[in-house]
């Protein structure tokens, strides 16, 4: 089947794209950046941080770039003020959900949100801080998960379902209270399908998996669900 | 099933209804069974059977008359005599007074006229005459002959064509164009295409798709039917609460009793047209009610929604063109198919069709299941049909569309009952309902509770509706606790702001309607809870008072 190609705008930039890509590729390929934090090239779009929402014009809603397919004629706006405001929020809401504390943290230096946090410059957390008290899983022989520096961004969860194929990882319960588990709920040891394979620990924006004994530095690797998408397409 | 066969039918059954001089209609859908309404139908048979009067007078299991506050209720034709708060006893009286004698017993006989006078049932016309496992009944008062009339008669594009020139909206809450939904699933590329009837309806204090599922179910299946031969679809499914386990039995029912007639199957009507419908049942998420949602309880994941585009017109059921209306809109189809378009668009408001189904609750004297056209306004609502407050207490406000609804002061009554009134408002028409508020309640904890509500029931996807209601709970609760200073209104209305602008499902971008509208008709409540400390309808700070003087 023969692609169609289509003509946007992207912050008053002409740019042409195939009818199915998303307004997050076109842009990056067009060199226009938009930040992201759920989402990661090679996994499955979720539209949850919003952190990349962009404005259509003639349209009063807000779209995520990660999951909106472009279309003929659209004019998008990636930077506006609101947009800005609305990011900076999105930062500010996700530090202060769990218990987020950077000098301690295995992530610090190379954390995603912290990352934001600094481009949106967050340098006070304005809203009431809600200490989680989760108890950590260290059961596993290698891997940790301490849930309370979770983001629920669901990297982890995609890419041990759609990159490794075994979906040891998923959610359990709804909203403030949703945690990334293992299995039926089982201490990260006893989980029967994980293969140790660590790309879990190897997406994690920020420090809520990692390997036992070194920073997160050391072992994240984003490109990864990328690299075996692409090289399962060939 | 063949075409001429329904006519044969739909006779014998007029007939076999003739021929009874009286009809007991006993209402047992859930309210009234609540109140005992299965021990009333059995104590109208034993009564009708001690007089040897079974060739006489019919007494029917059959579905909700809309009186719920005063059920179990018992409508008696001919004439339509609704009894309420019918007793067992009470049962044996009326047929030795009304069936026997034909003198109507007083103290039971239900007295107000308005409650009826200014509803206009459509949907749920044959509701409360019908028994809804029988679908002979259902067939008697003209059922599938809509099905009839589109399958051997329509094509598809008339059948889209008829429903647009009808104005029907979709009764889900959002208002879509139904014919132009229709016509977008059945235009997109991709087979086969699927039909999903919501019918999870998780509002608090609502219960308007309940009570038609379990009194007319096979209104809803002939609609969908019918909509699944205008866009081309060979499988639907019904998402119905797990809680609602009547409504569950019902369908279940009427399914099986439809398949085994032929109205579902293949070959419908001897056509080349086949359809089946299956049933799902929801495990208790309210999010799941939100379309997308559904469509991932459908195939099986966790109930979150997925943002729009791609709508499920295009991708819905594993990735497919899919058609979802609420068994509402569902329901008022036939009756478009069989008197036309044009005669239902001059129902209701110009750009706002019909009637629609709300559950009118709270602080009213005649709470219940009515069905209004558009158009009409709230105090004929609330002090009509409701027929005023209750324990002659003051009217303070009205919340319309659920907890993620607005509520509405009374400057504010003589609002137009539409789509686009309520929204200009700062209320939706939700699943319809509408809540009465009386000066007893404080709004800020009205707002607080709606808050809770939508805060525990987020699934958890995105951050503005999984964090920033955990805050603006936090700051209602900090007010509401005697502790919130003035930025904190400033605070929560920029949160709320926020949560309704970035929110990937309508959950999240109505949530903090309860809020907003508050702040906007109430905010000397706030204040008053802030500068004076002190609650206007002395609700709040009531636990910190009793602390004060047990301590």
């Amino acid at each position: 089947m023969s692609q169609k190609t289509v003509r946007l705008v992207i912050d008053g930039k002409e740019v042409h794209a195939a009818e199915d890509e998303t307004i997050l590729k076109v842009a990056l390929e067009n060199e226009i950046d938009i930040p992201t934090m759920c989402y990661l090239e090679g996994l499955s779009g979720l539209g949850g941080c919003r952190l990349c929402l962009v404005e259509a014009k003639g349209m009063s809603k807000l779209f995520p770039a990660c999951t909106t397919p472009v279309s003929n004629g659209m004019e998008i706006t990636t930077n506006s003020e609101r947009l800005l405001k609305h990011r900076k929020k999105v930062i500010e809401l996700l530090l202060s959900e769990r218990t987020h504390i950077c000098s301690v943290c295995v992530a610090n230096g190379s954390c995603e949100l912290q990352e934001m946090a600094t481009r949106f410059g967050v340098d006070h957390v304005p809203v009431v801080r809600r200490w989680t008290g989760f108890e950590l899983d260290m059961s596993h022989e290698r891997f940790v998960i301490d849930r309370n520096r979770c983001i629920l961004c669901t990297r982890c969860i995609r890419v041990c379902d759609e990159i490794e194929g075994v979906h040891t990882l998923d959610l359990k319960m709804r909203g403030k209270d949703a945690q990334v588990i293992m299995d039926l709920d089982e201490p990260w040891a006893s989980s029967y399908s994980c293969t140790s394979c660590s790309k879990c620990s190897a997406v994690c924006p920020v420090g809520a998996i990692y390997i036992k004994g070194k920073s997160l530095a050391e072992t994240k690797n984003r490109a990864l669900p990328e690299f075996v998408f692409e090289r399962r397409k060939r | 099933m063949k075409p001429d066969e329904l006519s044969v039918i739909a006779e014998r059954e007029s007939e076999l209804r003739k021929s009874f001089t009286n009809r007991i209609n006993i209402c047992c859908s859930s309210g009234c069974a609540n109140l005992g309404a299965l021990k009333v139908l059995k104590a109208f048979e034993d009564a009708v059977k001690d007089l040897g009067f079974e060739k006489k007078c019919k007494v029917a299991r059959t579905g909700c008359l809309g009186t719920c506050y005063v059920g179990p209720a018992v409508l008696i034709e001919p004439g339509d005599y609704i009894y309420m708060g019918v007793t067992p006893e009470a049962a044996r009286q009326i047929v030795n007074e009304h069936i026997v004698n034909g003198r109507p017993v007083k103290n039971f006989l239900y007295a107000s006229e308005e409650y009826f006078h200014k509803q206009n049932r459509l949907v749920m016309k044959k509701a409360g005459n019908i028994d809804p496992l029988r679908i002979e009944d259902y067939i008697a008062f003209g059922g599938y002959s809509a099905l009839l009339k589109v399958l051997t008669s329509m094509t598809p594009t008339e059948v889209i064509a008829n429903v647009a020139t009808s104005g029907l909206r979709g009764r889900g809450g959002a208002g879509f164009p139904t014919g132009l939904k229709w016509s977008l699933v059945a235009n997109a590329i991709g087979t086969p295409k699927y039909v999903v009837a919501n019918l999870d309806e998780g509002d608090p204090g609502v219960f308007a798709n309940r009570t038609l599922a379990e009194a007319d179910p096979n209104t809803i299946i002939e609609g969908i039917t019918i909509g699944a031969y205008a866009v081309g679809a060979e499988l639907g499914y019904i998402y119905i609460r797990g809680e609602y386990p009547l409504g569950v039995q019902t369908l279940r029912k009427t399914l099986d009793n439809a398949r085994s007639m032929g109205f579902l199957g293949k070959n419908i009507f001897g056509t080349p047209f086949n359809f089946d419908l299956e049933l799902r049942l929801g495990a208790g998420a309210f999010v799941a009610g939100e379309e997308t949602a559904i469509l991932a309880s459908i195939e099986g994941h966790r109930a979150t929604p997925h943002p729009r585009p791609p709508y499920p017109a295009n991708a819905g059921l594993w990735g497919k063109p899919t058609l979802i209306n609420n068994v509402e809109t569902f329901g008022n189809i036939p009756m478009i198919i069989l008197n036309g378009g044009s005669w239902f668009s001059k129902i209701g408001k110009e750009g706002c069709t019909g009637t629609k189904c709300f559950s009118l609750t709270g602080k009213v004297k005649n709470p219940g299941l009515i069905e209004v056209p558009m158009g009409i306004t709230l105090r004929e609502v609330v002090f009509n049909i409701g027929n005023g407050m209750l324990e002659d207490g003051k009217f303070k406000a009205v919340l319309a569309g659920g907890p993620s609804g607005g509520c509405l002061p009374e400057s504010l009554l003589d609002l137009s009952v539409d789509y686009d009134s309520l929204t200009k408002a700062g209320a939706i028409m939700g699943s319809g309902g509408i809540v009465v508020i009386d000066d007893k309640s404080c709004m800020v904890d009205t707002a607080k509770f709606f808050i809770t509500f939508c805060m525990e029931e987020s699934c958890g996807k995105c951050t503005p509706c999984r964090i920033g209601l955990v805050k603006v709970h936090g700051i209602l609760e900090k007010i509401t606790r005697g502790e919130g200073t003035l930025e904190d209104l400033v605070l929560l209305e920029d949160m709320s702001n926020f949560i309704r602008e970035g929110s990937l499902c309508g959950l999240g971008q109505t949530a903090p309607n309860p809020v907003l509208t508050t702040l906007r008709y109430f905010r000397d409540e706030y204040i008053s809870h802030i500068v004076s400390k002190k609650c206007p309808a002395e609700k709040c700070f009531r636990e910190q008072e009793k602390e004060a003087t047990e301590t």
